[in-house]
């Protein structure tokens, strides 16, 4: 089945920029993800759904090495960035997420101005020589995240003090301020309402044109609404990956109907 | 897959909006079977029953669209829940044009009522008519039990109410040659064993869509064209 947004805004060129070979996550003696393959599109939004401990959030941490701040989780299997494997030795954590970027479930901006939150990364990653080229870099992402018009009278004032959905929008400034290849979205919009989460998406779509997006959800319609491929997950397993028209319409696997459907799984 | 949605109130929504489109269809069967048996007993007030009837059907309709309507709203139907609503809309619109047709058969009748009768055709009428009726009483079957093959087998048997109509057309053609006088009676004729052949056409419509709702595919091949009057000359230069 073509799907009709697919057609009109794809941008992809159809490479992979993630490609998973076998990857198997423990915790402990816990087998959280088997033995999954999957290759992520460049320039698309790919969502992972499925059922409250399916894995579909801890294969996205695989993604950008999230799990190795957990002592328990071991990760086997390749991964490979743009033909590299991230879990190499000669691989720097921090560069890595540098390059694969993360917003979380909840709104996390550090307790600085707006203006540190998204200079932080860029700081860091000595991005910026200048003082003027820092205020480019914070402009740019704030612009971005669309949160530029309501944050740039008061970037000295605290992240904090912005309301949930801005606060989000100023974690998706930071996380793009780095100009990463990959964007990781856990539950990005669980917290916000109706509008903020509208706002979300509309950002996904337009971040899509530079970058991959990644999103973790729990709600089906917003994977329908933003995603171009779907990927489902049940009991550690990738169950079915494909076009998200497809699998909205016409999933393949039965477990995949029971879900999206609402039935129990 | 479960059968059984977690939020049973879908499940009703479900149902009742299937439930409707039975009832519907059982009505235009009846409505076939009324209009045809008036029309070959010449019976006026069966046939003014058949036009009060479709009423009845057009409400049916209009109550789909807004429960169909409602269900996408309010539910946010995917996958077969998807495909069941969209089944039942483009169902709930063959079935009211065919409760149209047995309408206009009912408003033929009577002014035939009035003319000679013609005794032959008319059963060679019956006989397509009961076939079409037997069709959508099969397509709802398959509908309710989601059976593609009984679907596809009802897509076959439209040829055979095309060829049908094919030899009526022919019937016609020699009855007004052979008599001016039938020509009025004939031209009537004509459109009933028109309509019925519609009837067919949308019969196998909901087939295609009872395919769809189970499969998941719409079918590639276009159904062959059974209706050879438009196309083939002998047949024209009859006339």
């Amino acid at each position: 089945m073509n799907d009709m947004r697919f057609v009109e805004t794809r941008v992809t060129t159809n490479e992979a920029k993630f490609t998973a070979k076998d990857v198997q996550v423990y915790y402990g003696d816990n087998h959280a993800i088997k033995d999954v393959s999957i290759d992520i599109e460049d320039k698309t939004v790919t969502a992972f759904i499925g059922p409250s401990g399916c894995g579909k959030s801890t294969f996205l941490r695989c993604l950008n090495r999230m799990n190795d701040t957990i002592d328990i989780c071991r990760v086997e299997g390749d991964i490979l960035l743009d033909g590299e494997d991230i879990y190499d030795k000669k691989v720097d954590p921090v560069q890595l997420r540098a390059r694969v970027g993360m917003v979380f479930q909840k709104p996390n901006p550090f307790p600085k101005s707006i203006y540190d939150n998204v200079a932080y990364g860029p700081r860091i990653h000595g991005m910026a020589r200048t003082r003027a080229d820092l205020d480019e870099i914070v402009e740019k992402s704030l612009r971005r995240a669309a949160l530029w018009d309501e944050a740039k009278d008061r970037l000295n004032a605290p992240g904090t003090g912005l309301s949930g959905g801005q606060q989000q929008r100023l974690c998706i400034a930071r996380a793009v301020a780095t100009e990463p290849e990959v964007l990781l979205m856990d539950e990005p919009c669980s917290a916000l309402d109706p509008i903020a989460t509208s706002q979300v998406e509309e950002l996904i779509a337009d971040l899509r044109t530079r970058f991959s997006v990644v999103i973790v959800t729990h709600s089906m319609q917003q994977a329908a609404r933003v995603s171009q491929k779907t990927a489902f997950f049940h009991l550690g397993d990738l169950v079915e990956y494909g076009d998200t028209g497809h699998i909205f319409t016409n999933p393949e696997d039965p477990r995949t109907e029971s879900y999206i459907t609402g039935r129990i799984g | 897959m479960n059968s059984k949605h977690i939020l049973s109130a879908f499940d009703e929504d479900l149902e009742s909006i299937q439930a409707r489109i039975s009832k519907m269809g059982g009505l235009v069967e009846l409505a076939i079977l009324d209009s045809i048996k008036s029309l070959t007993t010449r019976d006026v007030e069966l046939a003014e029953t058949v036009r009060a009837n479709d009423k009845l059907v057009d409400e049916l309709e209009a109550q789909i669209l807004e429960d169909t309507a409602m269900v996408i709203a309010l539910r946010a139907p995917t996958a077969v829940d998807l495909r069941v609503v969209l089944t039942v809309m483009k169902a709930a619109g063959n079935l009211e044009r065919i409760g149209d047709y047995a309408k206009n058969i009912a408003k033929r009748t009577t002014v035939l009522a009035e003319l000679v009768a013609l005794e032959e055709a008319s059963r060679g009428m019956n006989r397509m008519a009961r076939e079409v009726q037997l069709m959508l009483k099969d397509v709802l079957d398959a509908l309710v039990q989601r059976d593609a093959q009984l679907a596809a087998d009802i897509i076959a048997r439209d040829k055979d109410v095309d060829q049908m109509y094919n030899s009526l057309f022919r019937e016609f053609l020699t009855f007004m040659m052979e008599d001016p006088r039938n020509i009025s009676t004939c031209m009537h004729l004509h459109f009933i064993a028109k309509n019925i052949e519609r009837m067919g056409d949308h019969v196998t419509a909901i087939a295609e869509e009872v395919i769809y709702l189970v499969t998941g595919e719409r079918l590639d091949d276009p159904r062959s064209k059974g209706d050879i009057t438009s196309v083939d000359p002998d047949l024209s230069d009859l006339g």
